[in-house]
């Protein structure tokens, strides 16, 4: 192990070309990790900002708010259902926006909520005309006291400050009165309009102490025609969520199955450069097991200085690229998982080695050498 | 378990073969390296093995350091019958009952002198202190106490050659095997390092076998063997 470090220490240059190919490889795994991460914030900011317990849809909805309706007798019902707290309705309208200062042709993408209770991190239900806006909507030059002007029937709204992490659907969340949004979405989208009193969904708060799980199934059963999630649940129902995660994983896959080969096809070549050295350890009194072990330290260093060159280089991508352009989203958790990831393809990739590390003879030491 | 952890007995003959033989199999053929071979090396003495190229030098003296197998025939080392030995046992004993000094001189190249010398003890017994003082000790009989830090690269190769020396020395063997050593030298410096030797084993009371084809350093050594294709005189 100790001789093997050393070899890494004085020879780095026989290392290099490994090193360099999985740091390129450890960057992608983390560049894909960060893309996915960020489109999943992107598309689920709004429902993951919500500060109950239960999100209420029509069972036909399959848990998207444009096909869902929450009729007034229902939320009656659900209201009276045993551990409900409070419920509050919400519903969404997803337009174009004409912000002031941009070309009539670069409009903004926003999703319009109606809300009664606020997520975390959004204050209280503002004025009518006015609406809290998701900060990623700055990178569409949006500022505070803006007359946003929405859709085809260019409805006004006003922002009246911001708010972080609650985008829908990649598109910057605008957080308003359900008046103001029942206004918009008459407007704009005339087929979709709905009677005062009648939401999207509903968010509802359990009673300290209830079951979440028990109470959703009271509230399905109350009702008969509604599917209740939890709201951990609801994100990753958000249509497209899932499908993303499958693909995202599918690539990152492939990327460690990369390096895993890059790994065995490195490890093998140079154990066979080195059986000759391995012969005479071996004729020294080595163990293949010591030997082995430090095939795998080798491998495991390589892997980890690669990690963290490409640790800090996504951060830097992530520091680089301007918020709103590309939804990349580098975190600690993303990191420390893509590096285990690539050190149990290093480990197994070394695996492929220790046939030929097993078959050295030390005999091949002694012989008329070179 | 293994024999080679009982307390050595030191006047015991360093090596015993009894009518060894090795074949190797090459294919259909089979090439008989070594035939009813039969050697005894006392526990002090230095046993110089004379003959040429091809006549079973290089396989006496791996089956004699546990790194080959003899086909028939026994093998004792220091009191060890290493004759039935697996592959564990024999890696234990070569950690610790044998020196190696290999044709070629084989030093780990990313290592200095004195690292190459300390390898030994990293890949058997771990003693750390007591290795660096021996280690130390030996480089400096051996000449070498101002190259402890240099890389083989930067050596000279006979003082490649005296590096593998104390490597072989490292472990306090009852037995060092000499594969040619000085046959990559010139006749002076050849003598020079045959000193050495001779004085390094005197001074331990330790055996060797020093593999030769050169009949003027074998003065160096206590007795000479001859082999002929596998077959030694009985001297
Ligand atoms: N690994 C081997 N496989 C087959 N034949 C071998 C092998 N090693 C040595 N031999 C043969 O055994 C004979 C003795 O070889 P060796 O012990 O190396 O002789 P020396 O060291 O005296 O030159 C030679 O004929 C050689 O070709
Ligand atoms: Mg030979």
């Amino acid at each position: 192990m100790k001789l093997a470090l050393r070899e890494l220490v004085r020879r780095p240059g026989r290392f290099a070309t490994a090193t360099v190919i999985l740091t390129l490889i450890a960057v992608l795994l983390m560049f894909l990790g960060g893309l996915l991460d960020g489109l999943i914030r992107e598309s689920t900011g709004a429902i993951r900002a919500q500060s109950g317990d239960l999100i209420v849809y029509s069972d036909t909805a399959q848990a998207s708010f444009l096909r869902s309706r929450i009729e007034p007798d229902t939320r009656a019902t659900v209201d009276a259902v045993d551990g409900v707290e409070r419920t509050g309705g919400i519903g969404v309208v997803q337009l174009g926006a004409r912000v002031p200062g941009n070309g009539p042709r670069d409009l903004a993408s926003v999703a319009l909520f109606g809300y009664e209770i606020a997520p975390d991190g959004v204050p209280d239900v503002p004025a009518d005309g006015q609406a809290w806006a998701d900060d990623i909507l700055k990178a569409d030059g949006v500022e505070v006291g803006d007359e946003l002007l929405l859709g085809p029937a260019r409805s006004p709204v006003t922002v009246a400050g911001f708010v972080s992490d609650t985008p829908y659907n990649s598109q910057g969340s605008l957080w308003a009165s359900p008046a103001t949004w029942r206004t918009v979405l008459t407007a704009n989208r005339p087929d979709a309009q709905l009677a005062d009193d009648v939401f999207q969904s509903l968010i509802v708060e359990v009673a300290p102490g209830a079951d979440v799980g028990d109470v959703a199934t009271a509230i399905d059963a109350a009702t008969g025609d509604t599917e209740t999630f939890t709201i951990d649940d609801a994100i990753n129902a958000i249509p497209g969520v899932e499908e993303q995660q499958g693909t995202f994983n599918q690539i990152i896959g492939v990327t460690v199955v990369i390096g895993l080969v890059v790994i065995a096809l490195f490890f093998a070549l140079l154990t066979v450069e080195r059986t000759g050295l391995y012969g005479v350890l071996k004729a020294l009194g080595a163990r293949s097991g010591t030997i082995f072990a430090g095939v795998v330290a080798q491998a495991v260093a390589v892997t980890l200085v690669a990690a963290v060159v490409a640790g800090g280089l996504a951060l830097l991508l992530d520091a680089v690229i301007p918020p709103g352009s590309i939804p990349l989203l580098v975190t600690p958790t993303r990191i420390v998982t893509s590096t285990v990831l690539l050190l149990v393809a290093a480990i197994v990739g070394c695996a492929f080695s220790l046939r030929r590390v097993l078959r050295v003879d030390p005999a091949s030491a002694i012989g008329s050498g070179s | 378990m293994s024999t080679s952890s009982s307390a050595p007995d030191t006047s015991a003959p360093a090596l015993e073969m009894k009518a060894v033989r090795k074949v190797y199999r090459m294919g259909d053929a089979d090439i008989i390296a070594l035939d009813h071979a039969s050697l005894t090396v006392q526990h002090d003495e230095i046993v110089a093995l004379v003959g040429p190229s091809g006549s079973g030098k290089t396989t006496l003296c791996s089956i004699a350091g546990g790194i080959l197998g003899a086909t028939e025939g026994r093998v004792v080392v220091a009191g060890d019958d290493i004759t039935d030995y697996d592959a564990k046992q024999l890696t234990k004993f070569r950690q610790e009952r044998v020196g190696f000094v290999f044709q070629s001189v084989n030093l780990v190249p990313f290592l200095t002198a004195r690292e190459n010398l300390l390898v030994v003890d990293e890949l058997g017994r771990r003693t750390g202190a007591a290795a660096r003082a021996r280690a130390d000790q030996l480089l400096e009989e051996l000449g070498l106490a101002d190259r402890r830090n240099n890389l083989p690269s930067q050596l000279s190769g006979g003082q490649r050659q005296r590096v593998a020396i104390g490597r072989a020395l490292m472990n306090e063997p009852r037995l060092v095997l000499f594969d040619e050593p000085t046959s990559a030298l010139d006749t002076q410096l050849g003598e020079q390092v045959m000193e050495l030797i001779r004085n390094e084993m005197k001074s331990r009371g330790t055996a060797a076998i020093v593999v030769t084809h050169d009949e003027r350093i074998t003065h160096f050594c206590d007795r000479s063997v001859h082999i002929v294709d596998g077959h030694l005189d009985a001297a």
